[in-house]
């Protein structure tokens, strides 16, 4: 009787404590997680670091608010998971995320861990805004709960055909794939904003991300001597390439996307690196809206300088806040269809969805390797 | 400028590091019957030591002249090679000697993926820059381009595999590793060391995978731990495609891979119409084994079963 009187208590106790730990704080206030996932871990984790750090900057700030969301006083807290940029380990983190109760992530940072996850979020009704993935695929599955605050890689693939023709004055031209997901979006989305601007596409190669010659497609490509040669893919690639591109004596102009628009590039690239083109999605940090601003912000509280997506995570969870506060509910299927109807001036620019969750008139900035450093050259499209 | 001689000089110089990792496979092939799949990872790990040594005298030496910083970082590559070698035979394979085949085959897999490993451990996820230390030029020859590194693998590749060569068919040592390698038994009642015939083998295979190593680092100018995965099944390709277990064919095979490799990745599109793209490179190669293998099993210059080395 004794014991089976403490059993009772003890889960009563757990009960209480349960909900007290799960939805309140101390001095009332409800708790409303929102879950942030990126590679914690591995050769990336600086850029998932990154990410944390800003989704925290705006929880942080949203908490100073003292916010009431349908009459409750509300105290965020953020729920970081690292998927190690592993596609497998990111709907492993996403179902555990779901099951915690977060009422929205922000996250993942990769393209590869982005989609998959996003399966996961939609079937339980998680509402998701992905800072930094660019993959086209993310946002045409259909999905009502995937959103993403950068331009995605067919407003990216569309901007570097066009300026490749129109300002480059390319008329010839040579596409490299890596048949990567992201490599292999990138330049179909190229070609035809390609064809579309009236140039010519002279070849089509392809190489793989376990490959670092390219000496046999290179020179198939100096064959035909084309003015400009692209390449979708990633900077671990896109180095080696550009020595072999220079070592043949090509002269043709190097054009390709974010994944090529790093440090490590012009590391691997060295001298050869000199004088090529890629894009990045957004506008470089100094003429972001907000941008100089969060930085200092931002130094100032890690001491350490903003790494890349910093600001993207950080406007991401600023949207979902928002999109709370407008539908006074932190219900996911209340304040979803407010969410799709952002219009928030963020750090990176204001932030609209169009139907599918991409944003609108995301822009595209280039740069090009002058002195060894990427410079910035210009931004287009956005900001309309 | 001639693109067909441009793409047989590419051939050459993939085919020539294909051959000097192929030796390896083919000689230990040749002693042991076992593929040593551990062989790629050799030549990764030539790369990386290398690429520590030369960042180390980079930033201690930086007076030190440029060849003898290679010289330096060369001959410790291989040092380290040969020792790594010795020490997978003595400890990996040795015990399984007279283990049934599948048994070491195994454990070379095995051996393989523990040396990537340790070397994600200690070098890391990412691609890792090799410093450029001397200028590259370009050549022209025969309407192709040509830089000094290419020019200087060619030929370090020719003097190697002339070397070895010579000391398998005219020296001592050599015979004794033809003598191991007709019948362990039977070498070892006249008087050879069996156990030390094997460990030489390895370490020269290792020797040259060390060298193949660097030269790769210095061509391409980036090393990674995976580096080495593909480029030994490529090797093993070419000793197959040569006749395993035959030190020419594995030259000969080396080399044509690389061509083959070099000229389906530049000709295949336009050969079939653009209905397969330069991603049928890898496909293209191995196609060309599959054929070789239906009508001479034994590879093109593996009849000769008694130059085996």
């Amino acid at each position: 009787m004794i014991r089976k009187r403490s059993f009772a208590i003890f889960i009563a106790a757990l009960i209480v404590a349960g909900c007290g730990a799960e939805t309140e704080t101390r001095d009332g206030k409800k708790i409303v997680n929102i879950g942030h996932v990126g590679p914690l871990t591995g050769s990336i984790s600086h850029l998932g670091k990154d990410n944390e750090r800003g989704a925290e900057i705006a929880v942080d700030e949203a908490n100073e608010l003292n916010l009431v969301i349908a009459g409750v006083p509300v105290q965020f807290r953020l729920l970081s998971e690292d998927d190690e940029a592993n596609p497998q380990k990111a709907t492993v983190v996403a179902q555990k995320l779901v099951d915690s109760n977060i009422v929205g992530v922000v996250g993942h940072l990769n393209s590869g861990t982005t989609i998959p996850a996003s399966t996961i979020y939609f079937d339980s009704g998680i509402p998701q805004i992905s800072p930094s993935a660019t993959a086209i695929t993310y946002t045409h599955q259909d999905y009502e709960t995937a959103h993403r605050v950068m331009a995605n890689d067919e407003q990216q693939g569309k901007v570097l055909g066009d300026y490749a023709v129109k300002t480059l004055g390319a008329e010839g031209i040579a596409i490299i794939d890596d048949r990567s997901a992201y490599g292999k979006g990138l330049a179909d989305e190229f070609e035809s904003a390609i064809k579309s601007a009236g140039g010519q596409i002279l070849t089509r190669e392809f190489t793989d991300i376990t490959k670092t010659d390219f000496t046999a497609i290179l020179t198939k490509i100096k064959g035909l001597n084309p003015d400009l040669i692209f390449y979708g893919g990633m900077d671990s690639q896109a180095g080696p390439m550009m020595k072999q591109i220079k070592n043949l004596g090509l002269t043709s102009l190097f054009l390709a996307g974010d994944g090529v628009q790093t440090k490590q590039f012009m590391v691997l690239a060295g001298a050869e690196g000199e004088g090529a083109y890629a894009s990045s999605p957004g506008l470089p940090l100094d003429q972001m809206a907000g941008g100089k601003e969060f930085r200092e912000k931002f130094k100032q509280i890690y001491r350490e300088d903003i790494q890349l997506y910093a600001p993207y995570a950080y406007d991401a969870t600023f949207v979902m806040i928002n999109a709370m506060m407008r539908a006074n509910s932190t219900d996911p299927v209340t304040y979803l269809p407010f969410l799709r109807n952002t219009d928030f001036p963020g750090v990176t620019g204001r932030i609209r969805f169009d139907e599918r969750g991409d944003l609108k008139g995301g822009s595209i900035s280039l740069y090009q390797v002058v002195n060894g450093k990427w410079q910035y050259v210009e931004t287009i499209g956005g900001a309309d | 400028m001639d693109i067909f001689a441009q793409q047989i000089l590419n051939g050459l110089v993939l085919g020539s590091v294909y051959a000097l990792v192929a030796l390896g496979y083919t000689m230990v092939y040749g002693i042991l019957g076992l593929i040593n799949f551990a062989h790629g990872e050799v030549v990764m790990i030539g790369a990386m030591i290398a690429l520590a040594v030369v960042s180390i005298l980079l930033s201690a030496f930086p007076e030190m002249h440029p060849l003898l910083t290679i010289l330096l970082a060369g001959v410790s590559a291989i040092l380290v090679c040969m020792a790594l070698a010795f020490l997978i035979e003595r400890l990996a394979y040795r015990p399984l000697r007279n283990a049934p085949r599948l048994a070491p085959l195994i454990t070379a897999i095995g051996i393989s993926i523990l040396l990537q490993n340790i070397a994600m451990i200690i070098w890391g996820r990412k691609y890792k820059t090799v410093p450029q230390i001397f200028p590259t030029e370009t050549f022209e020859l025969f309407g192709a381009s040509i830089t000094s590194v290419q020019i200087f693998i060619i030929t370090i590749s020719a003097v190697l595999m002339t070397g070895l060569l010579v000391i398998v068919h005219f020296t001592k040592l050599g015979r004794a590793m033809r003598a191991t390698s007709e019948s362990q038994r039977v070498a070892g009642l006249m008087g050879i060391n069996v156990n030390k015939i094997i460990s030489v083998t390895f370490m020269m295979g290792a020797g040259l995978a060390a060298v193949a190593g660097i030269l790769i680092a210095g061509n391409y100018s980036v090393v990674h731990y995976s580096m080495g995965f593909m480029l030994g099944l490529k090797a093993f390709t070419a000793a197959v495609l040569g006749g395993i277990g035959n030190l020419g064919g594995a030259v000969l095979g080396g080399l044509l891979l690389g061509l083959i490799e070099s000229i389906g990745a530049g000709y295949i599109g336009d050969l079939t119409g653009g209905f397969l793209g330069s991603h049928y490179q890898d496909v293209f190669a191995f196609v060309v084994l599959i054929v070789v293998l239906v009508f001479r099993p034994t590879g093109i210059m593996g009849e000769r079963v008694s130059e085996r080395a």
